[in-house]
């Protein structure tokens, strides 16, 4: 009877007005079985990371495209540290530039998906980590 | 420390994680729902159903901060169907809610109705009572007005909300039967749109045909939830059904409805599963499956034979 389902929360932190990517990749996920918690645009990372709590969710799904991923991404992950949260697998999506990744991985970002990712891939991985 | 004592701590984390063992069907969430059910029983627990659209989730918001002006705890359990083929579900009233996240008297929690018979009442009732026993003064399930199993999360609440909204065409065809009985407080939300004393009067018609006395006449209120114009209104109308059924007795009497209707969620679970998978069960199961697809048998002779079967074991 017992039956785990995958938890996705789909987040759009920062001021930039669009969220298309993030509504594709949502409808993916859902398409894909998982269950998706989308939030809506203009998130804080402290409401992201509450609702993230509250909705016990195995990834978040962070999409920015304002340019301000390298402050918002690891503001989310010092957020989940400081609430005692190790469990959670963080991805970002959006425009974020080559260069970065390397810094958003040391700040504990698993996986960073670029615009032209296939879906089928996000899906995948997020199959395969949990 | 155990997860029970963890929320009644006041630890959320333990009460997202045990909340996700109650839908998962985690046999190990048994434990905990035990302890905390002594610690339950305190909440008013508030339904809001109405079709697609209509402004539940916008006006759960605002009526969550208005319970916060009067310092009570409010719990906020918004159920969105699944898909019947793959499962996933796209959980999205929060978006209406961003301002509660962050506030430490507000739990939110989203639910996919995942499609097994029954089951939603039983994740719904655990999270209830998981709510409840965390210290939560209203608990308030938001569920779409479409069919059964809304009906049957309604009979978990104790004061029921319809909303509607000014239509689009003549009628309003979303209240179906059996839906307008359970209303105890209709509201037409989108008030700022036309047609509101229309749709106002249509509900009156159709609450009308219901010639019976009752001692709670339900009232129909005007809402505009995305300015929070008759939201005051419509708590004290939630206030004074409360007060109303614990005046004249019909509290307990709810709560009898409520608690027998969350039990018998839990036992069709388990009896279903006590047939269907218990080891010893599922081959005269299978079989009997097996005996109606060859034609040797009827279902309905199938059931009373596998009833008497089973009724005979000894386990
Ligand atoms: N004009 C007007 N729009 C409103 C009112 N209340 C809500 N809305 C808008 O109606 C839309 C739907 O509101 P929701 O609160 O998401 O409605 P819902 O009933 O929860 O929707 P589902 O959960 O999808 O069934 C949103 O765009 C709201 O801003 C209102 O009183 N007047
Ligand atoms: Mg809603």
């Amino acid at each position: 009877m017992s039956e785990r389902k995958i938890r996705v929360l789909i987040a759009k932190p920062g001021l930039d007005g669009h969220d298309r990517g993030a509504k594709i990749v949502a409808r993916a996920l859902r398409d894909a079985g998982m269950e998706v918690i989308y939030t809506g645009l203009h998130q804080t990372p402290e409401q992201i990371v509450e609702t993230a709590i509250q909705e016990d969710v195995d990834f978040i799904g962070l999409s920015c495209l304002s340019g301000a991923h390298m402050t918002l991404f690891p503001r989310v992950m010092g957020l989940l540290r400081e609430n005692g949260v190790e469990d959670i697998i963080v991805t970002g999506g959006g425009i974020i530039p080559e260069e970065d990744i390397p810094k958003l991985r040391e700040a504990g970002i698993s996986a960073i998906f670029g615009p032209g990712t296939p879906l089928e891939d996000i899906i995948e991985y997020h199959r395969k980590a949990k | 420390m155990e997860l029970a004592q963890r929320i009644l701590k006041g630890d959320r984390r333990a009460v997202a994680r045990l909340i996700s063992m109650a839908e998962n069907f985690d046999p190990q969430a048994q434990d905990a729902m035990r302890l905390l059910h002594p610690h339950s029983g305190r909440a008013h627990i508030v339904g809001v159903t109405g079709p697609p659209g209509a402004g539940k989730s916008t006006l759960i918001d605002r009526l969550a901060k208005s319970y916060r002006l009067l310092n009570k705890k409010v719990g906020i359990i918004a159920v969105d169907p699944s898909s019947p083929f793959t499962g996933g579900a796209i959980l999205g009233d929060r978006i209406r809610m961003s301002d509660l996240n962050t506030d430490s008297g507000v739990f939110i929690r989203s639910m996919g109705t995942r499609g097994h018979l029954g089951g939603l009442s039983r994740a719904v009732c655990d999270a209830m009572l998981i709510l409840d026993a965390f210290g939560m003064d209203i608990i308030i399930i938001e569920t779409v007005g479409a069919g059964q199993s809304e009906v049957e999360i309604a009979s978990l609440a104790h004061t029921t909300i319809l909303v509607e909204m000014p239509g689009l065409g003549d009628d309003i065809q979303t209240i179906k039967a059996g839906i307008m009985e359970i209303g105890d407080i209709f509201v037409v939300n989108k008030a700022d749109r036309q047609g509101v004393e229309r749709t106002e009067m249509e509900l009156k018609a159709m609450l009308d045909l219901d010639s019976e006395e009752k001692a709670w006449t339900p009232p129909i209120m005007r809402t505009i939830a995305n300015s929070g114009e008759g939201i005051t209104a419509l708590r004290d109308a939630i206030d004074a059904h409360r007060a109303h059924l614990v005046a004249c007795g019909d509290w307990n009497l709810v709560n009898h409805d409520r608690i027998r209707a969350g039990f018998m969620a839990l036992l069709r679970n388990r009896l279903t599963a006590f047939i269907t998978e218990n080891p010893g069960n599922k081959p005269i199961f299978d079989a009997m499956t097996a005996r109606i697809v060859r034609r040797e048998i009827d279902p309905y002779t199938a059931a009373d034979e596998l009833m008497a079967k089973l009724t005979s074991i000894k386990h």
